[in-house]
C-alpha cells in the first residue's frame, strides 16, 4: 500500500518502507506512514501485528531499515537519547517507570533533556493528573495500574515533547480510566503535541484521532481518516466487534 | 588478655572502625558500579594501591608510572571516540574529540613532570595523586567496559578479573615490589572519653563519614545522582528520558575511582601498600557489598564496617585466622540470603 499523504498540515514524523526483524522473524514489513503537526494518528491492529515493534523502532530502541524522518531531518545515526532530545517521546507498553523511586522523582527525571533549563513543568502535570500530586511522596511502584499509566504519560509530557508516541495506554485498565487517559490525549493535541498513538482498543482510539492506519502482519492493510476508517466494513468487522 | 578487657577493647574497636570506614566506602563503590553497570568491579582495591603508591612517588620526587598508564589510556580512548564520530559521518566532534584528547594529555604530563621535579607541598601532591588516578575511572570504563555494554554480568566480571591481573601487574611494574607508606595528614593524638586515638585514625574515619554524606546528597537531591539511580533501576526507563546508560556509566566509574584513591591516600599513613595490597583491600570492601546484596548502600556499608572490626578483634586474638575469619563471614550471609531471596533471572530485560 502506498502512502500519498492526504494530511494537510506538513509531517512531523515520516516512517518509508520501515522493516524490523528479530532474528529470521520479520515483525515489521515494510511499514510506511506520516503524521502531521499537531494530529492525532493512530495504528490499530490485533495482537502480535507489529504494533509495539513499529514505535519500538521509530523512537530508535530497536534496530530497523528503512527511513525514519522527524521534522524533515533523517534519524538513522540518532540514538535512542538524542532523538528524546531533539522532542520525540515514547510512553512503552510496559510503562517502564522507576519503580523504587518517587512519583515526582519519576516526573523530575522525565525533563532530564531539559535539566539546563529549571524544573520542568511539574506544575503543568499536576494540573493535568491531580492523582500524581496526591501520591507525589509514594513510590512508583506502589500505584495502581491507573495512575502508572498516569505518571507515565507524566514523566513523558516533562519533556515537553512536539511528538508523543503512545504504545497501547489502555492496556489492562478499567474502561473509565481509558477514557479518561484518552480525553487528556485529546486535549494534549489542543496544546500542540503531536501524537501517534497504537491500540488494540480500536473504536476508543479512532475516535479521538484524525488519521489512522490497520497494521496486519506487520503491514499496513489500510488508512484513512479516523472516520472513515471507523465506518470500513473491513475494519469494522475485524476490529470493532458487531456495529452497534 | 581477652579482647574484651577495657584496656585494649576500645582501641580495638577505634582500629576497626577506622579501616571499616574505608571498606565501607569501597563497598559503596561496588554497590554503585554493579547497580549502574552490572560490572562485579573486581579492581577497585587497584585504586587505593594506585592512590597511596602514587602519592608516594611523588614524595620521592618520581613522575609516577600512572602518568603512562592515564596517558595511553587516553590516547586510546581518543582513537575509540574518533573512530565513532567518524563512523556517525561527524567530523565536527571527531575533530574536538581528537583536539582535546591531545590537549589534556600534553598538560597532564607537562604538570605532573614539573610537580614531580618541584617536589611540591603535600595538598598540591594529593590533588595531583586525584588528578592521576581519578581520570582512570572513565577512561577504563572507556576502553574496557563501554564496548562490552551489552554483554552478559558473567562476560563483564571476566573482564574485571583480567583487568584486576592487568592493573596489578602494571602496578609491579611502575612500583617495584616494595611496599610503601606516605606522611601522616595529621600528627598527634585526641583523648576522646578516656581512649587515646591517633588523630590520623580520627582524620580517616570524618573524610569517610563526610564522602557518604556527600554521596547521600547526591544521590538524593541531584539531578544527576538520581539520573544514575535511574539507570540502575530501570536501564529502558532512563534511556526513554534520555538519560545515556554510557555517560551514567561513565560517571560511576569516576566516583569508583575517586572513593578508591581517596581510600588510598587515606590508609597510606597506616600500613605499608605494595603494588598487591589492593585486592585484599578491595576484597573486604566486597563483602560488606555482598552482605548488602550488591543493591543496599546503607547495609554495604554497616557490612563493611562490622568486616572492620571483626577484622581488627581477630587480629589481636587470632591473628594468623584473620583473613579466613574476615572472608568466612561471607558463607552464611550468602547461605541466607539464597535461603530468602526468591530466584530471579540473572538478564530479565
Amino acid at each position: 500500500m502506498t502512502s500519498t499523504s492526504p494530511l494537510l498540515p506538513a509531517p512531523l514524523l515520516k516512517v518509508d518502507d520501515l522493516h524490523v526483524s528479530y532474528g529470521r522473524v520479520e515483525a515489521v514489513q515494510g511499514v510506511s506512514l506520516s503524521v502531521g503537526a499537531g494530529q492525532i494518528v493512530s495504528v490499530i491492529g490485533a495482537n502480535g501485528a507489529g504494533k509495539s515493534t513499529l514505535m519500538g523502532a521509530i523512537i530508535g530502541a530497536l534496530p530497523s531499515r528503512g527511513r525514519v524522518e522527524y521534522a524533515g531531518r533523517p534519524l538513522a545515526h540518532t540514538p535512542l537519547e538524542s532523538r528524546v532530545a531533539a522532542g520525540m517521546t515514547l510512553v512503552p507498553e510496559r510503562r517502564e517507570l522507576f519503580s523504587s523511586m518517587t512519583v515526582e522523582d519519576n516526573l523530575r527525571l522525565g525533563a532530564y533533556t531539559r535539566r539546563r533549563e529549571g524544573a520542568g513543568d511539574l506544575g503543568g502535570v499536576f494540573t493535568r493528573f491531580p492523582r500524581l500530586e496526591e501520591r507525589r511522596k509514594q513510590l512508583a511502584g506502589t500505584l495502581s495500574g491507573g495512575e502508572q499509566q498516569m505518571l507515565a504519560i507524566g514523566r513523558a509530557l516533562m519533556a515537553r515533547p512536539k511528538l508523543l508516541l503512545l504504545d497501547e495506554p489502555s492496556l489492562g485498565l478499567a474502561p473509565l480510566i481509558v477514557r479518561e487517559i484518552l480525553r487528556i490525549v485529546a486535549e494534549l493535541r489542543d496544546t500542540g503535541v503531536t501524537v501517534l498513538l497504537v491500540e488494540q482498543n480500536a473504536r476508543a482510539a479512532l475516535a479521538i484521532s484524525d488519521f489512522g492506519y490497520v497494521l496486519e502482519g506487520g503491514q499496513v492493510r489500510l488508512s484513512g481518516p479516523a472516520a472513515d476508517l471507523a465506518h470500513d466494513p473491513a475494519v469494522v468487522a475485524s476490529y470493532l466487534g458487531a456495529a452497534k | 588478655m581477652n579482647i574484651f578487657d577495657p584496656a585494649i577493647f576500645p582501641i580495638l574497636t577505634a582500629d576497626g572502625l577506622t579501616n571499616g570506614a574505608v571498606y565501607a566506602l569501597l563497598s559503596l563503590a561496588l554497590v554503585l558500579v554493579f547497580a549502574v553497570t552490572r560490572v562485579i568491579f573486581v579492581p577497585q582495591g587497584e585504586f587505593v594501591m594506585f592512590g597511596t603508591l602514587t602519592l608516594a612517588s611523588l614524595q620521592l620526587g618520581r613522575v609516577p608510572g600512572t602518568l603512562t598508564l592515564l596517558l595511553v589510556l587516553l590516547a586510546i580512548s581518543t582513537v575509540l571516540n574518533v573512530v565513532e564520530a567518524l563512523r556517525r559521518g561527524d567530523g565536527r566532534s571527531a575533530g574536538i574529540s581528537g583536539v582535546s584528547g591531545v590537549a589534556l594529555g600534553a598538560g597532564l604530563w607537562a604538570l605532573t613532570t614539573t610537580l614531580a621535579a618541584a617536589k611540591a607541598p603535600l595538598l598540591v601532591q594529593v590533588l595531583l595523586t586525584l588528578l592521576l588516578v581519578v581520570p582512570l575511572g572513565p577512561l577504563l570504563y572507556r576502553v574496557v567496559f563501554q564496548p562490552l555494554r551489552n554483554a552478559s554480568v558473567l562476560v563483564l566480571l571476566i573482564a574485571s578479573v583480567a583487568l584486576h591481573l592487568v592493573l596489578v601487574g602494571l602496578g609491579l611494574v611502575f612500583f617495584g615490589p616494595e611496599g610503601s607508606r606516605t606522611p601522616a595528614f595529621a600528627e598527634g593524638n585526641t583523648v576522646l572519653g578516656g581512649v587515646t586515638l591517633s588523630n590520623q585514625s580520627l582524620l580517616v574515619i570524618m573524610v569517610s563519614a563526610l564522602l557518604m554524606v556527600g554521596l547521600y546528597y547526591f544521590f538524593d537531591r541531584t539531578l544527576t545522582g538520581k539520573a544514575l539511580r535511574a539507570t540502575a533501576v530501570n536501564r529502558m526507563g532512563a534511556r526513554l528520558v534520555g538519560i545515556r546508560p554510557t555517560a551514567a556509566g561513565s560517571l560511576a566509574f569516576t566516583v569508583a575511582a575517586l572513593i578508591g584513591a581517596l581510600s588510598g591516600l587515606l590508609i597510606g599513613p597506616s600500613i605499608a601498600v605494595s603494588y598487591d595490597t589492593g585486592f585484599l583491600i578491595g576484597l573486604k570492601g566486597f563483602v560488606g557489598a555482598i552482605i548488602g546484596g550488591l543493591v543496599s548502600y546503607p547495609v554495604a556499608a554497616l557490612g563493611a564496617l562490622l568486616v572492620g572490626l571483626i577484622e581488627s578483634y581477630a587480629s589481636f586474638s587470632l591473628s594468623q585466622w584473620k583473613e579466613v575469619i574476615v572472608f568466612t563471614l561471607i558463607l552464611p550471609v550468602l547461605l541466607w540470603r539464597s535461603l530468602s531471596s526468591k530466584h530471579h533471572d540473572e538478564e530479565d530485560e
